[in-house]
C-alpha cells in the first residue's frame, strides 16, 4: 500500500529520470543480462551489447512506460492496458523476469542517485515496481 | 563448492576494499527494516523499530548491521570455504529465521554498496558480487537441508 507521501516521492523520482531514460533503462537491462543470463533469451532478435542502439531504445521504452505509470498510480490498470496485452499474448515473457528487472532497476537507481536513494525512496520504488509488475501480468491467466 | 576465477576474486576484493563496515553496516539493516518492515518479527529484543526515525536511531540495528558485514568480511577472506566458515552461523539461524530473509538481506547489502560505489558497481561487477553473495546465502541456508 502506498502512502500519499510515497506516491509523491515516486512521481518526483521518475520525473527526474525521464530526461535520462535511455541511460537508466540501458543500464538496468545490462545489469539484468549480466546477473541473470537467462533473460537474454527474450532478446535474441536484438543487438543487446553495451552501447547498442537496440539496448538504448528498449531501455528508454521501459523507463518511459514506468514513468507514465508513476504519474497516476491509481490508474495503472488503465495506463498499462496496451502493455498488458502485448506481454500476455505476444511477448509472453515469464512474469518472474519482471522481478529480476525491477531489482536491477533498484540497483541502477542506487548507483545513479547515491545517498539520495534513501531507504524510504527504496521502499517506495520497490512497492511501486511490484505493483507495476503485478498489473503487467494481470492478463496472463 | 563455488569455483572462482582469479578475476572474480579480484573483483570481489576490490568491491569489499571500498566498504567501510562501520559506515555501511548500520545502513544495510536500516534498509532491511524500512523496506521489509515485517522482518521486525525477528528483532523483538531490539526495542523500538516501529518507525523510520526509531530504526535510523536504534543502536542495536546499527550494531547488528556491522555484525552481518563482519561475517561477509570473513567470507571475502576465505572465499573457498564459505560453507565451512558460515556453518555455525547457519546453525544459529536454523529454524529461527525464514531462509528467504537471507536473500533479501543480500539485496539490501548490494543496494547499500551501490549507493556508495555508484558507477564503480557496473553491471559486470554487480554480477560477480551477486555470485559471491549467493554463495554466502547458500552457506547460511546450509543447515536447513
Amino acid at each position: 500500500m502506498l502512502s500519499k507521501k510515497e506516491k509523491q516521492l515516486i512521481r518526483e523520482i521518475w520525473e527526474r529520470l525521464t530526461p535520462v531514460a535511455e541511460d537508466i533503462g540501458a543500464d538496468a537491462l545490462l545489469r539484468m543480462f549480466a546477473s541473470y543470463p537467462g533473460t537474454k533469451t527474450y532478446f535474441s532478435h536484438l543487438d543487446i551489447g553495451p552501447g547498442s542502439a537496440h539496448l538504448s531504445s528498449h531501455g528508454k521504452k521501459i523507463v518511459l512506460a514506468i514513468a507514465e505509470g508513476a504519474k497516476d498510480i491509481s490508474q495503472l490498470t488503465v495506463t498499462l492496458a496496451p502493455l498488458q496485452t502485448l506481454h500476455a499474448y505476444q511477448l509472453r515473457i515469464d512474469p518472474t523476469n519482471f522481478k529480476l528487472l525491477s531489482y536491477c532497476l533498484l540497483v541502477t537507481l542506487a548507483c545513479y542517485m547515491g545517498e539520495g536513494f534513501t531507504p524510504e525512496a527504496h521502499a517506495a520504488i520497490d512497492k511501486f515496481l511490484s505493483a507495476f509488475s503485478a498489473v503487467l501480468a494481470e492478463k496472463y491467466r | 563448492m563455488v569455483k572462482w576465477t582469479e578475476e572474480e576474486r579480484c573483483t570481489i576484493r576490490e568491491v569489499w576494499e571500498k566498504v567501510d563496515v562501520d559506515e555501511i553496516g548500520p545502513q544495510i539493516l536500516t534498509r532491511v527494516h524500512i523496506v521489509y518492515p515485517w522482518r521486525e518479527t525477528y528483532f523483538g529484543t531490539f526495542g523500538d523499530i516501529f518507525t523510520n526515525t526509531s530504526i535510523l536511531n536504534n543502536p542495536k540495528v546499527a550494531h547488528h548491521g556491522k555484525v552481518v558485514l563482519r561475517s561477509i568480511d570473513k567470507a571475502v577472506r576465505i572465499m573457498d570455504r564459505i560453507q565451512e566458515t558460515h556453518a555455525a552461523l547457519s546453525r544459529l539461524h536454523y529454524e529461527c529465521v525464514d531462509p528467504d530473509n537471507f536473500k533479501l538481506l543480500g539485496d539490501c547489502i548490494t543496494i547499500s554498496i551501490a549507493c556508495k560505489l555508484k558507477e564503480a558497481l557496473n553491471p559486470q561487477v554487480q554480477a560477480v558480487w551477486q555470485k559471491f553473495l549467493c554463495a554466502v546465502v547458500e552457506a547460511m541456508n546450509s543447515q536447513n537441508k
